[in-house]
């Protein structure tokens, strides 16, 4: 179970209390107005901020203490997922080792994920040569690889035009079926939430009860 | 799957590996070499301070002329720079297409690179008795100006700070907006409207931070003011220092002027910080950039300068300003070969001066990189993870120390400081080395701070979420995208390392010497053909090493950029 706690945050002018209770392999669409806080609930969550009190914690192990690389959980951003100067392998790969030293099996597995994206042959390319569809794939590879309990996605696919938009919500739908993570995903578009099957969380307040909603209900 | 997710977890939630280094330490030790080099002078100076008898240095004639003449030389120099540079900016503005226009513009950043003391051989060799102008003069009867004293101060001030002026008045004037231009055309604008409503609105706002720049340059200038002043009628405080410290050996007048100057440092430093100006070093690392045409400069149907008499005023201005800064350099480099040239080329002395000036160099410039990566590393935590965006811009500034205590100063602290424990003149190069990193890292700190603390911020949540940091970091993130500007960085502060006379002048000696040591030495002791071949080796040297340096650290292009 993901728990926030009486979390408390202010920033500036603006403060949320967060009590939130998330299921394991559970898929969550998080909804609400920009600016509403969604994506300062994945920055909690994630670790980039910390709360000023209350608690977080994954499976009662409280989660505050803990860097963002070392939480059980992995970040699709919005932009920026990948860094430019490297390519599409290294950049997987660091997902698994940030000193780019694999182990004979590590390799194998980077080569396996990006077969199973559909980017073979991407390999040594360097992101500004692929699209953004081509872009957010290999990002979500490196999710993938780092086989983490809890996957956040922050509106990774908003930039993306219609059609590779649908084709990611797809691709993303296998992915989740397989490794059976806990996602939160911040998305504007409810269709989104439907055709992952995901429980619909509103945000409206700045005091945050989440009840989880099934969609088609 | 349940059962996968908890054995995942117990490895991802394995405690935070311990870090190869904690982020405040670069910054940390960066400050304390930079602090144990200025704070500890300046601590022995304030203590030699208080047995200076204050009255009777202040009474003393000679000193308060030598206070009086650099402002008075300062003031002047500020005044021609700035009154010359505003039309030959306007001129260049109002012609942006003949060829050799880009030619011209980026000949007028060169300031930056040419060693001082070379540029005033060319100023010599111009200006001079035996110079191309005296010959012209000569031609109608007239009498060769006198370069020594206050005219030669003032032509070597304004060939520095003209060029500098007039590209960053240029540069304001092209980034005047489109709609602007569209306004004005639309109300059909004339020349003096233009300049009455829309440029002189754009330059105005530039105008005092440049003159305090151009101010502070001309009042610390030493190398000009030490070749082409002199005497009780032309001497500057920094020079008077100098001479105090190497000639009379007499501490307490170095040390109260020192101090002087220190106190007029820190007030102009604070008068720049009152007009929010910005500082020098910002309009002279924006100089390095290539420059580009601008093609659209006050584009109406006709430009409203097309007139005969505009063109023929823009044409006179902009051959005249080019030939002042173009004569000089070519009257060097024409000298530079003759009689002496290979015997110069054979001189032992001189090709010690070369590895020593290449050692110096080489070894400051790794310094102040260093120095100035550790602040940066430290402030861009500060900055970027822990949004301590002020906290970290003060961690910065420490890399302006030099600014406010500049070279002569810090030298003489050094001098007293260390007396007692060693022989200053045989560790001389390496308070060299020392002082020119301080000199350079300002520079270092301006080029670096914005691809540190820019790709930083860009990448930092997926940097934290990876895990990446210390050598990884280093390897895989920051080295290939700070390659570039790292390269510009070191080959700035290594050129302008290898043309510094002010701390060489100050604790060189028959042992050690450096090129522009050995090249003062020529010109003061009229040896003018070696000269002319020393001055044309040290330039060499500074092109060699700005161009071959950048090419080594760049490396190749990546196939995506």
């Amino acid at each position: 179970m993901l728990q926030l706690d009486q979390a408390y945050l202010s920033l500036g002018e603006r403060h949320w209390t967060f009590n939130i209770n998330l299921k394991p392999s559970c898929t969550y669409a998080l909804i609400g107005r920009s600016g509403s806080g969604k994506s300062t609930l994945l920055n909690l969550i994630g670790g980039f901020i910390s709360p000023d009190s209350g608690e977080i914690s994954w499976q009662d192990h409280s989660l505050l203490q803990t860097e963002p690389a070392q939480r059980p959980m992995t970040t699709l951003f919005q932009q920026n997922n990948l860094f430019e100067h490297l390519s599409v392998w290294q950049n997987i790969a660091l997902g698994i080792a940030p000193n780019l030293r694999l182990s004979e099996d590590n390799i194998d597995r980077v080569d396996t994920v990006i077969k199973h994206i559909g980017l073979h042959g991407y390999d040594s390319k360097r992101p500004p040569q692929l699209s953004g569809g081509e872009q957010q794939r290999v990002a979500l590879a490196r999710s993938l690889l780092r086989r983490k309990p809890i996957l956040l996605l922050d509106e990774p696919f908003s930039a993306l035009d219609a059609t590779t938009r649908k084709e990611m919500i797809e691709l993303l739908h296998t992915v989740i079926s397989d490794i059976q993570p806990l996602v939160i995903m911040i998305t504007h578009d409810v269709d989104d939430a439907r055709a992952l099957n995901a429980q619909v969380l509103n945000m409206q307040n700045t005091s945050v009860h989440l009840a989880a909603k099934s969609v088609n209900s | 799957m349940v059962e996968a997710n908890t054995r995942n977890l117990t490895d991802t939630m394995s405690p935070t590996p311990s870090r190869a280094w904690p982020w405040w330490l670069s910054g940390t030790l960066s400050l304390v070499l930079i602090a144990l080099l200025t704070a500890l002078p300046m601590a022995v100076m304030l203590l030699e301070a208080g047995t200076i008898n204050w009255s009777a240095t202040t009474s003393n004639v000679f000193n308060q002329r030598v206070v009086t003449f650099s402002f008075v030389q300062a003031s002047l120099s500020t005044i021609l720079a700035l009154g010359l540079a505003l039309p030959v900016a306007l001129a260049l503005a109002h012609t942006q297409h003949f060829a050799g226009r880009n030619l011209i513009v980026t000949l007028f950043s060169l300031s930056l690179v040419i060693p001082t003391v070379v540029a005033i051989y060319g100023i010599v060799a111009v200006f001079g008795k035996a110079g191309w102008l005296s010959a012209v003069l000569a031609l109608f009867n007239l009498e060769p100006i006198k370069l020594y004293g206050l005219q030669g101060i003032l032509i070597a001030h304004v060939f520095f700070n003209m060029p500098l002026a007039t590209r960053v008045l240029l540069m304001t004037l092209e980034s005047i907006s489109q709609n602007q231009w569209r306004l004005a055309r639309q109300l059909g604008m004339r020349p003096l409207s233009i300049w009455r409503y829309i440029e002189w609105p754009a330059i105005r706002g530039q105008l005092p931070g440049l003159a305090l720049l151009i101010f502070t340059l001309c009042f610390t200038s030493f190398a000009i003011v030490m070749t082409l002043g002199g005497g009780p009628r032309a001497t500057t405080i920094e020079v008077a220092v100098f001479q105090a410290l190497r000639f009379d050996f007499d501490i307490n007048t170095a040390v109260a002027l020192a101090l002087v100057q220190l106190g007029i440092c820190l007030a102009l430093a604070l008068l720049s910080t009152l007009f929010k100006a910005e500082t020098g070093l910002g309009f002279e690392t924006l100089l390095i950039r290539s420059h580009h045409a601008h093609k659209n400069y006050g584009k109406t149907h006709t430009t409203p300068w097309s007139g005969a008499l505009h063109v023929a005023v823009n044409f006179v201005v902009i051959c005249a300003a080019s030939i002042f800064v173009l004569a000089p350099l070519l009257a060097l480099v024409l000298a530079g070969f003759n009689d002496k040239t290979l015997w110069v080329l054979r001189d032992p002395q001189t090709l010690q001066a070369i590895l020593n000036t290449s050692v110096a160099a080489l070894a400051a410039a790794t310094l102040a990189i260093m120095l100035g990566l550790g602040l940066l590393f430290s402030a861009r935590h500060l900055r970027v993870r822990l949004n301590h965006e002020r906290s970290g811009h003060g961690l910065q500034l420490a890399g302006n120390v030099i600014l406010i205590l500049p070279p002569i100063v810090l030298g003489t602290g050094l001098f007293l400081l260390l007396r007692p424990y060693a022989d200053v003149f045989s560790i001389g190069l390496l308070l060299v080395i020392l002082i020119n990193s301080l000199m350079a890292l300002p520079f270092v700190i301006r080029i670096l701070e914005n691809p540190v603390v820019q790709t930083a911020r860009k990448h930092d949540a997926l940097i934290r979420s990876l895990g990446i940091h210390g050598l990884s970091r280093w390897r895989f993130i920051d080295w290939p995208q700070l390659r570039s500007p790292l390269a510009l960085a070191f080959a700035v502060s290594a050129t302008l390392s290898a043309g510094d006379l002010s701390a060489i002048a100050l604790f060189g000696s028959e042992r050690v010497t450096t090129l522009p040591l050995l090249l003062y030495q020529r010109m003061g002791s009229h040896r003018l053909q070696e000269a002319a071949v020393t001055a044309s080796l040290l330039l060499l040297l500074c092109l060699v090493l700005f161009v071959f340096l950048q090419w080594l650290i760049k490396g190749e292009k990546h196939a995506a950029t």
